[in-house]
């Protein structure tokens, strides 16, 4: 039969194939690790430096990935002194070179997170063993990112966590080799109340859909304090299971609960169906207790709002930051990034673009890859110029402590990429809070782990 | 049932000798990194055991990440509670999976064909979306359990044993990272391989097969076949447990999406793959998806050019630009095709392809049997 | 109260659509041709994408670039100008606003011939194997179609918007002579169930009426005599893959406004079709059709808020739990035959 020989021959070109392209791509990482010249993980020894990119290409979050690699790619080629190169002129303080870290070319290699914690914890053992990541940085959810950095505190890698927005990533779960940029569910949760205020009254009736999930939960008890303190009542808080695609049935029981304000703590495709379903649902049309009934998203993004096309329009949330501010770091940023890709950079985009940076410049100025060495350099680290405006490393929780934008859906969109108004700025000592309230213990810097 | 034979020792020993070395002669191949080995060795176990059920009774489970996953959340609670020593957690592991197995097993096999394979799936889907949602204090959701600093570890506390750092599990104080983690799962892959040949050659392991081929039949001649099945489904699910367990010994984190239906399906894709009902089948068939899961994934055009630089400009280009679709995010088509491949023309699996090859060379010289065949039987049952 | 009852069981019954309509298709395949058909739901998925196809088609635009205009990020403004959109003229907007449902028209042959290669291709080599390869050959034949789909349309959601005129919501309480905006439920829902009804009946009359359908079921129930007979049932089961294609191709187009279609939306259907026909009776079309609407309906009730005071998380495993049940206590489902799937 022909094709006794089919299966055999099939996988013989397929090893061969393979030992072909490992031989030139993945084998110099190995026989460079083999030199075991190193007092910490991956000390890079030859003259490139490799940073792990953990993304979710796939998955509910997939469309913040995509975005965030495109960042990351344009981050080290400006750290290489490529292209026009960004941000680097603008961060102040700056040690950074534009000649790579340390005089050290930088590299990546990316893996695939599927959005799932598991897939990225192996995705990031898999770039620190076989490829010698010296930093681990991205993701697109919480729980990526505290598995993530947990891994990463075992293994004596420094954690640059991407778009991450639970109280927990610097609260309860937070640890010594993990750092965040990105704001969280309780800064939302203050910022965006007075706006609401403002614009619905105190005397409201709020009901929330909830992802059934720790990020789900912390930015529900978030949002229901700060509301709550404005004088509105809570219905009901309903969990929904995280893509449960169809949330029809957790829309129809709102109708006639007597609440005038649904709450929607969901998050990317999640957030994209709720939000479309219950506009469909006539949400928006309807009257509630002699008011206009309304949907709050605490927390949205540009690519969110492009995928909710029309219902987005008009409705309040928050954002870490937003490529139509004014100022010049924002200003050069987006014009680095739109020149490149032909569209702006999302909030994810801007906050993995920025934790590259922020590494490759602690880098330089502890002089060392040495990680509590590097650790020491960002702890209490502040800076401006990144488009947030001025920023504070909390030394105590690894939080960037920074201003946060209430934005609303723009009514009148003149092209694709402007969907998403800038309402009001919240200054960063309105948002700051006690590092302690949310628990968790960093851990040691040193003695530094070891990996394999 | 005395000695092994001369068969099945040979068959033993080179089975050893393969894994032990993996380190060596996986080299070319890129994969001789530790996680990746470790891999190895976890699924392998995972469809050893799955294949006691599957390939010796034809019951298709589709829930068997429940008992991979319940093993991996009994470890990790195992080193918060009691000790960060692995043999503790193991033991615990498959104590307690093999009572989840026990609780699903009596209730799904009242049930046979797809109606089993159904109520397996409810199960292992129920569990799955609760360990999500409600009982997030036991699973803490999501995210995962970890290990932190703060945890009770009453047995080490009791011993006056406190770790400095961040928490990671050891064996009688060795750690258990790197290679050493390789060769801890290695050991458990030969034990449980043994352990699977010893059963399939046992009496019991004749009375499963009759039960596949023919269980109404051996209803008539006065057999109760149910404790028969019921024994191996909670067999294989203590091997999940087993094995998730290990899982979470060499990275001590529990999430949820480990008890998915993918999770399940892909047992069932790797013991198919590599031939049903072949002790080494299963094992091939975790190593090769593992394979392709975590090195084809990782090739990108940078790589492609390189290997394809021989060839003149142009056509090099064409070449990248095909077979990129096929690598890196596209690992999962090639997967997909080499399946339906696989599964049309050897309907045996990886096992029935060699089983004809060396067919083929043996054939002038005796019967067509073969050695690494210990199974007649290559067929997967409905 | 009644009115969130209503509600409730009205949401119940377009899920139920839903649900009844895909696990149709996968009983028409299992009926007639004993092929337990795990690709189904990548037909779904394949389906919905034809709407995506057809609207991409639609909204294909001219770039120019206009050196005197600058985008926000200070490069050359693109601008875009419709392409095909214009061929139809007047027309043109209405097409593209009403894409969806338009479609259609090419949906059916796309999926007619998909079914058709796709079982000469490889299913009728699959009938006489045990149905454990069926699942599995089956099952990479989702995952190829899947990666496909990626590898051409990304991973990411592509939304279809509804046509503007069946959006928001009918008041049906009004309708039914209650106050005003009572009961209110979105048109396009309404329209799903409607149509899911038509294509269940159509079906079921197909099989019923005709002379076709009549061979089709007297092939279901004895093959081989119907083979003697001198009857080219072969062919006729090509047929009915093709149909079940289609079934399976136009529930995708018309889910696509509820949910924008990505790569993975056939798998997360199948495992819960899989539930759905196996709690109706393999191979029993009204046990498909009535177990469909029966989880949806559950399902609606069990995430009420008051349901879930009772039973925590009960709306994250109602349809599984109620699966377990049913097997336990009727062994082959609500209207399953002896001796099917067992072995």
């Amino acid at each position: 039969m022909t094709l006794l020989k089919r299966g055999p021959s099939r996988r013989r070109v397929l090893q061969t194939g393979l030992a072909g392209i490992i031989a030139t791509g993945v084998a110099p990482a190995i026989f460079t690790r083999g030199a075991w010249a190193q007092e910490f993980c991956n000390n890079p020894t030859g003259d490139t430096v490799t940073f792990g990119l953990n993304l979710p290409l796939t998955g509910a979050y997939a469309e913040e990935g995509a975005d965030e690699q495109k960042a990351y790619e344009l981050a080290v080629q400006h750290l290489n002194g490529e292209g026009d190169g960004g941000l680097l002129p603008m961060l102040k303080p700056s040690a950074l070179k534009g000649n790579g870290i340390l005089g050290k070319k930088v590299a990546f290699v990316t893996s695939d997170s599927q959005t799932k914690a598991d897939v990225a914890r192996a995705g990031a053992t898999r770039m620190i063993e076989r490829d010698g990541a010296i930093m681990v940085t991205g993701g697109s959810s919480s729980a990526e990112a505290i598995a993530v950095q947990g891994l990463c505190q075992e293994m004596g890698v420094i954690f640059m966590a991407g778009l991450t927005h639970s109280n927990d990533t610097t609260g309860k779960d937070k640890r010594r080799y993990g750092f965040r940029h990105f704001f969280n569910a309780y800064q939302s949760g203050v910022g965006l109340a007075p706006v609401l205020a403002q614009e619905y009254g105190t005397d409201r009736r709020a009901y929330h859909l909830t992802a059934d999930y720790t990020w789900g939960w912390t930015q529900e008890e978030s949002i229901k304090n700060a509301t709550e303190a404005l004088g509105w009542q809570t219905v009901q808080a309903v969990r929904t299971p995280l893509g449960a695609a169809d949330f029809s049935q957790y829309l129809t029981p709102i109708l006639n609960s007597g609440a005038d304000v649904l709450i929607l703590n969901h998050y990317g495709t999640d957030m994209v169906n709720s939000l479309t379903q219950a506009v469909q649902f006539g949400m928006r049309d309807r009257q509630a207790n002699g008011k206009d009934f309304q949907i709050v998203t605490p927390l949205i993004s540009e690519l969110m709002a492009k995928g909710a096309g029309e219902s987005v329009k008009g409705i309040f949330g928050t954002s870490n930051w937003h490529w139509n501010l004014q100022d010049a770091g924002t200003q050069a940023f987006t014009k680095s990034f739109g020149a490149k890709y032909g569209s702006p950079p999302s909030q994810a985009a801007h906050t993995a673009y920025v934790q590259a940076l922020l590494y490759a410049d602690a880098v330089e100025r502890a002089g060392t890859f040495y990680p509590p060495a590097v650790i020491a350099a960002l702890e209490g680290f502040e800076f401006d110029g990144m488009g947030n405006g001025p920023t504070l490393y909390r030394a105590e929780d690894h939080q960037c402590i920074k201003n946060v934008l209430v934005v609303q859906g723009n009514e009148s969109p003149t092209s694709e990429f402007d969907v998403l108004n800038i309402v009001q700025e919240i200054p960063r000592e309105d948002v700051a809070y006690d590092p302690a309230m949310f628990g968790g213990d960093l851990g040691p810097a040193e003695p530094v782990p070891m990996c394999a | 049932m005395g000695v092994m034979s001369r068969k099945d020792l040979l068959l033993f020993l080179g089975f050893t000798v393969t894994v032990l070395a993996m380190p060596i002669w996986l080299q070319p191949f890129g994969a001789a990194y530790p996680d990746l080995l470790q891999r190895f060795m976890i699924f392998g176990i995972f469809a050893v055991g799955f294949n006691i059920l599957f390939g010796l009774t034809g019951y298709l489970s589709f829930g068997h990440a429940a008992f991979f996953g319940v093993g991996s959340y009994a470890a990790v609670w195992s080193f918060k509670l009691l000790s960060l020593d692995a043999i503790p957690a193991m033991l615990f592991a498959i104590v307690v999976s093999g009572a989840f197995a026990l609780a699903i097993g009596y209730v799904s096999l009242r049930r046979s064909g797809i109606y089993f394979s159904i109520l397996t799936l409810a199960f292992a889907q129920m569990s799955y979306n609760l360990a999500y949602s409600v009982l997030t204090p036991i699973t803490n959701g999501e995210t995962g359990l970890q290990l932190t600093l703060s945890d009770p570890r009453h047995l080490d506390a009791a011993i006056g044993q406190a770790a400095g750092g961040q928490p990671i599990p050891t064996l009688l104080g060795q750690s258990l990272g790197g290679f050493a983690g390789f060769y801890f799962c290695a050991g458990f892959l030969i034990l449980a391989f043994f352990i699977a040949q010893r059963i399939t050659g046992s009496p019991f392991g004749m009375m499963l097969k009759g039960i596949k081929s023919n269980q109404t039949r051996m209803n008539y001649t006065g057999f109760n076949t149910k404790p028969y099945t019921l024994a191996a489904f909670v067999i294989s699910g203590m091997y999940a447990g087993l094995a998730g367990a290990l899982l979470a010994v060499t990275d001590p984190l529990a999430g949820a999406e480990r008890m998915q239906w993918t999770a399940s399906g892909e047992v069932v894709l790797m013991t198919i793959l590599g031939g049903a009902g072949t002790l080494v089948g299963p094992v091939i068939g975790a190593w090769l998806i593992k394979y392709f899961e975590n090195i084809f994934s990782a090739i990108n055009e940078g790589m492609l050019h390189r290997f394809f630089d021989f060839l003149p400009d142009g056509v090099d280009s064409a070449f990248v630009a095909v077979t990129r679709k096929f690598v890196g995010e596209g690992w999962f088509l090639t997967l997909g095709l080499v399946f339906v491949l696989i599964v049309v023309f050897l309907p045996g699996g990886i096992m029935e392809g060699v089983r004809r090859i060396a067919g083929l060379f043996s054939r002038s010289r005796r019967a067509p049997t073969v050695p690494g065949q210990a199974v007649r039987q290559p067929q997967p049952a409905e | 109260m009644i009115d969130v009852i209503f509600l409730q069981f009205l949401n119940g019954l377009d899920k139920g659509a839903a649900y009844a309509l895909i696990a149709l298709g996968l009983t028409l395949v299992f009926g007639t041709l004993g092929v337990v058909n795990f690709a189904h739901g990548a037909l779904f998925m394949l389906g919905a994408f034809c709407a995506v196809l057809f609207r991409q088609f639609l909204t294909l635009e001219t770039v120019t670039v206009d050196p005197s205009q600058l985008s926000p990020w200070g490069t050359p403004l693109e601008v875009r100008a419709p392409l095909v959109q214009a061929w139809f003229g007047d027309w043109g907007a209405v097409l593209v606003n009403y894409s969806v449902p338009a479609s259609i028209i090419i949906t059916i042959p796309i999926m007619l011939l998909i079914g058709i290669a796709l079982e000469r291709g490889i299913i009728k080599h699959f009938y006489k194997r045990p149905h454990a390869e069926q699942i599995l050959v089956t099952f990479g034949l989702a995952i190829v179609a899947q990666e496909l789909i990626k590898a051409f349309f990304g991973p990411n959601p592509i939304p279809q918007p509804m046509p503007t005129d069946l959006r928001g919501a009918a008041d049906i309480g009004a309708w039914l002579g209650m106050p005003a905006n009572v009961i209110t439920y979105p048109i396009w829902r309404l329209i799903y169930f409607l149509f899911s009804a038509v294509i269940i009946g159509g079906v079921f009359a197909f099989l019923q009426f005709t002379t076709f359908g009549m061979v089709v079921r007297a092939g279901m129930a004895d093959r081989e005599t119907v083979g003697l007979l001198g009857i080219n049932i072969d062919r006729r089961f090509t047929i009915m893959f093709g149909l079940a294609a289609v079934v399976a191709g136009l529930a995708g187009v018309m889910y696509t406004p509820l949910l924008p279609p990505n790569y993975h939306i056939g798998m997360d259907f199948l495992v819960l079709s899989f539930v759905v026909v196996v709690v109706g009776g393999m191979g029993s079309l009204p046990g498909a059709v009535a177990a469909g609407f029966l989880l949806g309906i559950l399902q609606s009730f069990a995430s009420m808020t008051q349901v879930k005071a009772l039973i925590p998380g009960i709306d994250q495993i109602i349809i599984y739990l109620v699966a377990v049940v049913i097997l336990l206590v009727l062994p082959r489902g609500l209207f399953g035959r002896r001796g099917v799937m067992e072995a």
